[in-house]
């Protein structure tokens, strides 16, 4: 008969054991359990025979096979186990089920929240189309207050914190519409622009809980929001193919369907920010994040891009045309740059040894930098001529605060490449750097207006 | 630590007579032999597999874990219905049942096995004289099957 240690020790090794089996992923749980309790009872009849227990597991183990082969056997029989599925609401236990359930029901509710509410002013006679200045100004406010209500329901945020939020997007509300904005010109234009991504930090607030003080919290709310990003494309391509048959098929029994479109295709667009949040927060551990595979497979690529770009620059000797909107697209390249390196860095395990594809990434963001350098340079020399509009000076303001991000991220990376410091700089730059784009969209909704008097 | 080599590494039990069925063949006939086993009465995967030792004399040795795959896969198509229980151990246990398109298919494929092996008992009979020295191990299941 086993003495009391032996079960405890059997309960270990089999406890080993399968966690051992679980790391396979065409074995699920149930069928460990069943695999387990084939173990013991094979265990208890060969302890029956006179075994001690560590020999009957380690004969029972045998017997069960090549843990290689088995696997093998498992993923033939159950092939879709090897693809990830998402599961929305997962099953592991009771609590969890409610949870799950729970969450997909406020989610739910919040997008049709969302839909109603965007379709709201439309009863007081406010047109998409003839008052597109009022929808332009409160655009962000259909769709993040609820956000952040979801992440505040979600966390458990305290009252004080949630008051904090509230006053933001109060706040918010009232400079953006009581400003004496020009119908149409380029203040509330900007301003309009800024706005979501001064409010966007806040969404991150309500996001990260507790955590917002911490790199990792403020990291997994940059991974959010790449995943979002990816999440909404493709939700948005789904109801693009969908609105495409559907005006289609009624086009075949001669009905027009695009005023209908028009009406509602808003309440989708405001919607689908809610439950594509909602599958990012289901999703997180189950699905491999898809923001770190695009940059893997674009790091490079632009980085080929930048470096052709300098070369011919160099070789042809030819000078940067400068026109009106060069700034702007120089801006979009910084920023494409720093989505490839802000995303490698998130999926990046900081404790991994320095690889190729770091010198890859150094490779883009100093390329990147020089390239800018060139377009700045050109720019300089006609500032002058061009004179300092709100867009220019807004475009400027965003080139420097990439610069300087972009400038300090290189030195830190080629510290690392150079074996002189750890990872983990790198990674606290970024996410102490969130705010600073937050301040800078909000200084151009607030000071902006008055200081080019609302033209 | 725990040793993870310790337990993938392939150790073959040796059976007794040192026969082994080939793996082309325990795979063909696992379908019968599990859906007949289940035909007696309901069943679990330990006690199935204790079953097939009994009624082989031990000279099919399956590999354990090889079974589970294989009462999925009948589960999948239906031959076979799965329910969790808990057993007189108080550990829970998952039983399979046939259903009856499982006992149609095993009905049809007890009507291939007979096939195969009268074509067999015919041949050996033929040839028997020309047969070379036996493994003593056969002698008494020859013996009865002629």
């Amino acid at each position: 008969m086993p003495t009391p240690n032996q079960v405890v020790s059997l309960d270990n090794q089999i406890e080993q054991w399968r966690s051992y089996l679980s790391r396979r992923q065409a074995i699920h749980t149930v069928d460990i359990a069943e695999l387990e309790d084939h173990l013991r009872e094979q265990v208890a009849t060969l302890v029956g025979a006179g075994l001690s227990t560590d020999e009957a597991f380690l004969v029972a183990v045998n017997r069960l096979g090549n843990l290689d082969a088995l696997s093998r056997e498992f993923a033939r029989e159950h092939s879709d186990r090897l693809w990830k599925q998402l599961v929305v609401v997962p099953s592991d236990s009771v609590a969890q089920l409610a949870r799950g359930r729970m969450d997909a029901i406020v989610a739910f509710c919040l997008a049709v929240a969302a839909a109603v509410l965007v379709k709201l002013p439309a009863l007081f006679g406010l047109d998409l189309e003839d008052d597109a200045h009022f929808y332009a100004r409160n655009a962000s406010f259909f769709v993040l207050p609820l956000l952040t209500g979801y992440f505040v329901w979600k966390r458990g945020l305290d009252q004080s914190k949630v008051r904090w939020l509230a006053v933001a997007f109060a706040a918010a509300a009232v400079v953006i519409n009581a400003y004496p904005f020009t119908e149409d010109g380029p203040t509330l234009v900007l301003a309009a622009i800024h706005l979501p991504i001064a409010l966007w930090l806040v969404v991150g607030i309500a996001y990260a809980g507790n955590r917002w003080g911490q790199v990792a919290g403020r990291m997994d709310f940059i991974r959010f929001s790449g995943e979002l990003f990816i999440y909404y494309v493709l939700i948005a391509l789904g109801g693009g193919l969908l609105m495409g048959f559907m005006a289609a098929i009624f086009q075949a029994i001669n009905i027009d369907v695009e005023p209908v479109f028009e009406q509602w295709l808003i309440a989708g667009v405001v919607g689908a920010v809610i439950v594509a949040a909602w599958l990012v927060e289901a999703k997180q551990s189950v699905i491999e994040n898809m923001a770190p595979v695009l940059t893997r497979l674009f790091t490079p690529l632009f980085a080929i891009l930048l470096l052709g770009f300098l070369a011919t620059l160099l070789v042809t000797g030819r000078g940067i045309d400068i026109e009106r909107n060069a700034l702007i697209a120089f801006d979009g390249l910084l920023l494409v740059v720093l989505g490839l390196l802000l995303y490698s860095i998130s999926a990046r395990d900081p404790q991994s040894p320095r690889g190729p594809f770091d010198v890859v990434q150094v490779v883009l963001v100093v390329s990147a930098l020089l390239a800018n350098a060139f377009a700045l340079w050109a720019i300089a020399e006609r500032i002058n001529e061009f004179g300092f509009t709100p867009n220019r000076t807004a475009a400027l303001g965003m080139n420097v605060i990439l610069i300087v991000n972009l400038a300090w991220s290189a030195v830190l990376y080629i510290r690392f490449l150079r074996g002189r410091a750890q990872f983990a700089p790198l990674e606290k730059w970024q996410t102490n750097y969130l705010p600073v784009y937050a301040g800078w969209a909000a200084l151009v909704v607030i000071v902006f207006p008055p200081l080019f008097r609302f033209i | 630590m725990y040793n993870a080599a310790r337990y993938t590494k392939s150790v073959r039990t040796p059976t007794l007579k040192s026969m082994d069925i080939n793996k082309d063949l325990m795979a063909a006939s696992s379908t019968p032999i599990v859906l007949a086993i289940l035909a007696e009465e309901d069943s679990y995967g330990y006690a199935i597999l204790q079953r097939v030792r009994e009624l082989s004399g031990g000279r099919m040795e399956w590999t354990d874990g090889m079974l589970y795959p294989v009462l999925h896969r009948l589960e999948r198509l239906g031959h076979v219905d799965a329910r969790w229980q808990v057993a007189e151990s108080g550990r829970k246990r998952k039983y399979y049942q046939i259903t009856s398109q499982g006992r149609a298919q095993l009905a049809e494929e007890r009507e291939q096995w007979q096939a195969v092996d009268a074509t067999l008992k015919g041949i050996w009979k033929a040839i028997r004289a020309s047969l070379p020295t036996l493994n003593p191990a056969f002698a008494p299941a020859l013996a009865m099957a002629a």
